[in-house]
């Protein structure tokens, strides 16, 4: 019957109309009853949180002054000397940036060796005992939750201040972190070289270095490189509390109000996180080309 | 017949080597070059141990040190201020909550300038990108620090200093999320004749808005760890007072306070996970 209508019968299309008005009833009420516990929640924060939207809204033009005061006075006449009086101390800024690059570096090195250690009792397929695959789980959930800079604060009363207390905070995280993804990585080879390697009698030593190394390797460099890239953003800051670095110049400078300085170690700490940052991503690529290469 | 493969192979170790020479011969470019890597790496880690002052007297010393500071941790203790810091784990909860909202919310329309498909001038969206970007490339203890200067010590210049790290990250990824909505659905509310706010309404909001709120949730996972440190330069929170027991050398608090601080966050992971998951499904979680 072309050209006909079907119909759908009245009593059928009531039943099926007033499903639908429930369903749409039901999800606003669900989303109403979430947006209420939100709202809820914010006001309970707002209270814990000291906000007082009539202090802020008194006080809102600090914003504007503050960044007014990081802007240094440049003119085109005399630009050269202006830009030198801005980085007047950027002999010893440079020195601390080294510092600061270093301390990510053996942060990072030193988590890679610990994780590396780690990692293969932390993986369901390589390490068949429970007690053990727990207990270094643990172990890496561990170094991770605590916060870097807690460990600093830790290792700064240990060893003295100075770089060192930085390094170790870093790599203690650096382990629990990258310990995790290298296992990840480990749990997700092929395991049919493992058997080969475990067939033909090799230890578990000689299984790991034959069969799992050559998969893994390029995976764990490139996680490597990206937490190097995390550990120079922290390792900035480790000299807040002590821990070495440009962090330490960089709080004095806050602290004491000297805005330029304050604008001059800001940007230099940001071109050296956004050039390690490209840096570090032309490596991982050309790391992933060599990888897909047959 | 009880030899293994093994036997065999060893067994005739010089003839499998005569046959098939090439598997086992060396490719030295490949060595030299894995070995001028390896020492690049240990050149390096020599000269910043050395330089950044490291020694195995002081490394012993500290490792002593630890030893006691970890024996005299047990049993860890409030020190008889358990509503002290239960009020400050409190305000670390309402910073992190507080700052990644504001930080949401402020971030949600410089996602739509940021995207492509919504800004197609290529200088704005460069520019507000490089503006992210700079937000993103500031740690959050420094925008505490800042914020202590403009608002003065306390849980909101924490507020601040979170929305402002999470508005460059937030920006980006708001931007990338709109940037990979379908298209088919925007054209069909415009061919059924709605307007370019109906699109983004009915169209585009539903699909960008569990991606958002998952990544929403997840960055409140993770504030809530970078809420507990920034207490330790003044910014409120349960940071403020980890910092002072560790000056005063109260071992048993210190460690009261870091379990505090691991159970909170577990719970928080815990439940915002399982939201997460309510949000967008277990398949979909994107980061």
């Amino acid at each position: 019957m072309p050209g006909a209508l079907l119909r759908v019968p009245p009593e059928q299309l009531e039943h099926a109309f007033s499903a639908y008005t429930a369903a749409v009833a039901a999800k606003r009420l669900r989303t109403v009853l979430g947006l209420s516990c939100l709202l809820a929640a914010i006001g309970l924060a707002g209270i814990a949180g000291e906000v007082d939207l009539i202090k802020l809204a008194s006080n809102i033009d600090r914003f504007p002054n503050y960044i007014r005061s990081l802007v240094p006075a440049l003119s085109w006449t005399n630009f050269g000397a202006d830009l030198a009086e801005w980085f007047w101390n950027l002999d010893v800024w440079l020195q601390l940036l080294a510092d600061t690059l270093l301390i990510a570096y053996l942060g990072t090195l030193l988590g890679v060796v610990g994780a590396f250690f780690v990692c293969f009792f932390a993986t369901a397929n390589l390490e068949p005992h429970r007690p053990i695959r727990f207990v270094s789980r643990r172990f890496l959930e561990f170094c991770r939750t605590v916060p870097e800079i807690v460990f600093a604060l830790l290792f700064v009363v240990a060893f003295g201040l100075g770089a060192m207390p930085g390094v170790l905070a870093l790599a203690i995280h650096s382990v629990g972190a990258l310990g995790k993804l290298f296992a990840e990585v480990v749990e997700n080879i092929d395991m049919r070289p493992v058997e080969g390697a475990t067939a033909t009698g090799a230890n578990r030593v000689q299984t790991i270095h034959f069969a799992v190394l050559p998969q893994v390797a390029s995976n764990f460099t490139s996680y490597a490189l990206l937490r190097f890239e995390i550990n120079v953003r922290t390792a900035a800051v480790m000299g807040f509390v002590g821990a070495g670095g440009i962090g330490q110049e960089l709080v004095v400078a806050i602290r004491k109000f000297y805005y330029t300085d304050v604008s001059a170690i800001l940007l230099l700490i940001l071109a050296t996180v956004m050039v390690i940052d490209l840096v570090t991503e032309q490596l991982r690529h050309r790391l992933i080309g060599v990888e897909r290469r047959p | 017949m009880s030899q293994t493969l093994r036997d065999v192979a060893l067994h005739d170790l010089q003839g499998l080597r005569a046959r098939h020479g090439e598997v086992f011969a060396a490719d030295w470019r490949r060595r030299t070059a894995l070995l001028a890597g390896i020492i690049l790496v240990l050149v390096l880690a020599a000269y910043g141990f050395w330089r950044l002052d490291f020694s195995l007297t002081r490394l012993g010393s500290g490792l002593g040190q630890i030893a006691h500071m970890v024996s005299l941790m047990f049993p860890p203790s409030p020190g008889g201020r358990l509503p002290l810091y239960l009020q400050a784990l409190t305000e670390t909860l309402a910073i992190a909550l507080l700052g990644t909202l504001t930080a949401a919310v402020l971030a949600f329309p410089v996602g739509f300038l940021a995207a492509k498909n919504v800004v197609p001038n290529i200088f704005a969206h460069f520019a507000v990108r490089r503006v992210l970007d700079i937000f993103r490339g500031v740690d959050v203890l420094i925008w505490a620090l800042i914020f202590i200067n403009v608002v003065g010590l306390g849980p909101f210049a924490g507020i601040l200093a979170i929305t402002a790290s999470d508005f460059g990250s937030f920006g980006k990824l708001f931007s990338e999320a709109i940037e990979t909505a379908d298209k088919r659905p925007v054209e069909g509310v415009i061919a059924s004749g709605g307007t370019r706010l109906h699109a983004l309404r009915f169209a585009l909001i539903p699909q960008i808005f569990p991606v958002i709120a998952s990544q929403v949730l997840y960055y409140f996972e993770s504030n809530t760890r970078s809420a507990t440190i920034i207490g330790i330069v003044g910014a409120g929170g349960i940071g403020l007072h980890l910092a002072e027991q560790i000056r005063v050398l109260e071992w048993n608090v210190v460690a009261f306070l870091v379990l505090m601080i691991l159970v909170v966050v577990a719970i928080i992971d815990w439940v915002s996970s399982r939201l997460r998951f309510a949000i967008i499904g277990r398949a979909g979680v994107v980061l």
